[in-house]
């Protein structure tokens, strides 16, 4: 003790501050920026399947500009969306990002001022970038005049692909079980097909991850613009029409439809999408419903699949149909950066056709700009016919609040599962409608 | 030295856990308190609402509660199941038998292992198609108990059980810990005065063990009540039949709502703390009473 009490009146712990500040100001004196003006541009992604393409493009751009572009992956897209909201919060977001989340998520940085306005270079040389893209996939990155969000008119995004969801079926397992190689047309086709299947080859009939329930979402959104048009879907968001109304009721009942037939999958409200495609790719299930994704996703897992993607099956025949879908991939600048001019060039360079060729080899995404087709292969081709079929809750002026979404997850979830049927779920969603509406007024 | 200097010496000494302590628990704390009366996503938007948000969780949320209870169910099994089989295996090896080193190394392993591993690795032996243990059931001549572990009537159990089987290992320890510090001569003369096993372990073990007892309650409880990740992968919610709190609180900052979900974690750590607390008065009142707990 006496020791350690001469120690520190030798002010010995003094001279040691001294030292660890000496250090900290060499270190911060290393650590400055260089004095040599190296353009660096920093891209975080959570993309795991494109990391290998994309650092070929930022060799390729630095080849070409002497430009550094580093992208770092942060993954899975769950731990990707905490980082770059944690990065917004703190303002140190990179100078190019992407945003994983609902439209109000992307409204969110724009009015904190991260995400750069693009009409300037988009509408620039007679709107020469904006003409490229396909104007269904550029439209889920832009702000309509007078929008909900109280953000300025205009682009705030450069997609990089499309994506579009569909059904999907096995090749093999419909020529092993003897049937016409033609997709089902209507609902009740579907549901036929898939029993038929299921019993010759005891498969089954349709797999996709519903633990997701986004994916549940998307398919009930499909099944509810064929059955009651896209305006009056729009017109329940807007309070206008409640979801007790029949129309809405019938989107329920095929769940329970599909519940009945006994063709989903075992366990399919507990299974992620990853595992339902590694099913699909096994010859394990005769439908399935994805992302066009699926394509690259496939590929690796299993070379020889044989399938092909089909439209929705029609609950009311006479209607026309509307496909989730859009930009599936977007980049955003960062309003803060330094080297915001630098990553819109980049950007630029992109999305110019031979990367977006080089992208398409790689990666099997759509292009999210014209002028590619030729390039594609036959399967991924046919899908760009039903572009102008796209709908998207970025698209639309209105959209419906968190908790009412949830409500309609969970318990189509819960349809399938056999614990509500459709009235109920009907009316418990319009009352948590009715008590949102009355407390938002 | 003087006194101010003597303070000022000994406070030096402590200043850094605090920093670290006020930087990484103190204002945390004090922040999600702060949110827990705004809505919006911390990002550009924050409204002050004032107890909107504990109302609508408390009085509007039904999910809130079916969450709490589905929390609540797993944490009854673990305090029933978990705990008595922790308590057990402590007693069969805290004696003399044979590889008892061994056995406490194979029971602590589980609580070392992951609970995303232990989660995943338990949703592939027990889903049903091919089913690995369904098949084993049938081998082992107990096929009349193979079904479908995740159908809407057993996954809450499914849940249960596997949560138990991965954390009945750091009961074990701690049992045995206390196990190991009641004296060896109050078993001596307890088979001097002629006493049976039963009854030393009913006026000897039990008693001397009740302090463990309780502080494993508490433990059980508070755990279990925020177990996360083993549930999300091994069942991920099941359409609301296994999502506890946490992963209500999760999916709800996942989707921006911060403040609501900053609410979610105050109302649970409030539970938690009621709980506990409880559990610790009604010990506490027992010792004084009659000597034990």
């Amino acid at each position: 003790m006496l020791y350690f009490n001469s120690f520190i009146k030798e002010g010995v712990i003094m001279s040691f501050l001294k030292l660890i500040l000496v250090l900290i100001l060499s270190f911060y004196g290393c650590t400055t920026k260089p004095s040599t003006k190296e353009k660096k541009i920093v891209i975080w992604h959570w993309m795991n399947d494109r990391e290998e393409a994309f650092n070929e493009l930022a060799n390729r751009y630095r080849e070409k500009t002497g430009i550094t572009v580093v992208f770092k992956l942060f993954s899975p897209p769950d731990i990707y969306s905490q980082k770059i909201i944690a990065a917004a919060r703190a303002g140190n977001l990179p100078d190019i990002f992407g945003i994983l989340g609902e439209k109000k998520t992307f409204a969110s940085f724009i009015k904190a001022g991260h995400i750069l306005s693009l009409n300037n270079y988009m509408y620039e040389n007679s709107n020469n970038w904006f003409n490229k893209f396909y104007p269904q996939t550029i439209k889920v990155v832009m702000f309509e005049k007078n929008n909900i969000y109280g953000i300025e008119e205009g682009i705030y995004a450069v997609p990089l692909d499309t994506t579009i969801m569909q059904f999907i079926y096995n090749k093999t397992l419909f020529k092993k079980a003897g049937i016409d190689l033609n997709p089902p047309q209507t609902f009740e086709e579907f549901i036929e097909v898939s029993k038929n299947i299921k019993e010759k080859l005891n498969v089954a009939g349709f797999a996709s991850g519903w633990a997701e329930s986004w994916l549940l979402n998307c398919l009930a959104t499909e099944w509810a613009i064929n059955i009651m048009g896209e305006e009056k879907f729009l017109k329940t968001i807007e309070s206008k029409i409640p979801y007790t109304d029949p129309d809405w009721i019938k989107v329920f009942e095929l769940f329970e439809k599909i519940r009945d037939s006994g063709i989903l999958m075992p366990n399919i409200i507990t299974t992620i999408n990853k595992e339902a495609e590694d099913i699909f790719s096994k010859n394990k299930a005769a439908f399935s419903f994805n992302g066009t994704w699926a394509i690259n996703v496939y590929k690796q897992l299993s070379s020889d699949l044989d399938y092909d993607f089909f439209s929705l099956p029609k609950a009311e025949p006479k209607n026309p149909i509307k496909i989730w879908g859009g930009a599936g991939t977007y980049f955003m600048v960062n309003a803060k950066s330094e080297n915001k001019e630098e990553a819109v060039k980049f950007l630029k360079w992109l999305t110019e056709e031979e990367q977006q060729i080089f992208l398409i080899e790689k990666t099997n995404n759509l292009p999210a700009v014209r002028g590619c087709e030729d390039k594609l292969p036959e399967k991924m081709k046919k899908l760009l016919f039903n572009l102008e079929n796209l709908t998207h809750p970025n698209i639309w002026k209105y959209n419906e609040d968190s908790r009412v979404i949830e409500i309609i997850n969970t318990g189509l979830q819960q349809i399938i599962l056999g614990i509500k049927d459709a009235k109920s779920l009907a009316s418990e969603i319009q009352k948590e409608k009715e008590r949102i509406t009355l407390k938002n007024e | 030295m003087s006194n101010a200097a003597d303070k000022t010496k000994n406070f030096s000494f402590i200043l850094p856990a605090l920093i670290i302590f006020s930087i990484f628990w103190i204002y945390p704390f004090f922040y999600t308190i702060f949110l827990s009366f705004f809505k919006g996503d911390a990002i550009s938007n924050l409204e002050f609402v004032g107890f909107l948000n504990f109302k609508e969780i408390l009085f509007n949320d039904k999910a809130w509660w079916r969450s709490i209870y589905n929390a609540a169910f797993i944490t009854f099994f673990a305090l029933t199941f978990q705990n008595i089989l922790a308590f057990c295996l402590a007693l069969g090896v805290d004696k003399s038998i044979r590889a008892k080193n061994f056995y406490r190394v194979v029971f602590f392993i589980l609580p070392i292992l992951s609970e995303i591993i232990v989660g995943l690795l338990m949703r592939e032996i027990l889903i049903s198609d091919p089913g690995i243990f369904n098949q084993w059931l049938k081998k082992v001549g107990l096929g009349f108990l193979a079904r479908d572990w995740f159908s809407k009537e057993n996954v809450l159990l499914t849940t249960a059980i596997v949560h138990s089987w991965k954390g009945f290992g750091w009961a074990f320890v701690i049992f045995l810990a206390g196990l190991q510090t009641i004296p060896e001569q109050l078993y001596e003369a307890a088979r001097i005065d002629g006493a049976n096993a039963f009854r030393t372990f009913l006026s000897i073990t039990l008693p001397l063990l009740m302090p463990v007892v309780a502080l494993i309650i508490i433990l059980t409880i508070s755990g279990t009540m925020q177990a996360f990740a083993m549930i999300l992968a091994l069942t991920r919610g099941a359409g609301g039949l296994t999502e506890v709190p946490t992963m209500r609180i999760y999916n709800h900052l996942r989707l921006g709502q911060v403040g609501f979900s900053c609410a979610e974690g105050l109302i649970l750590g409030v539970i938690l703390v009621f709980v506990s607390g409880t559990v610790g008065l009604i010990s506490k009142k027992i010792r004084e009473r009659w000597g034990v707990l």
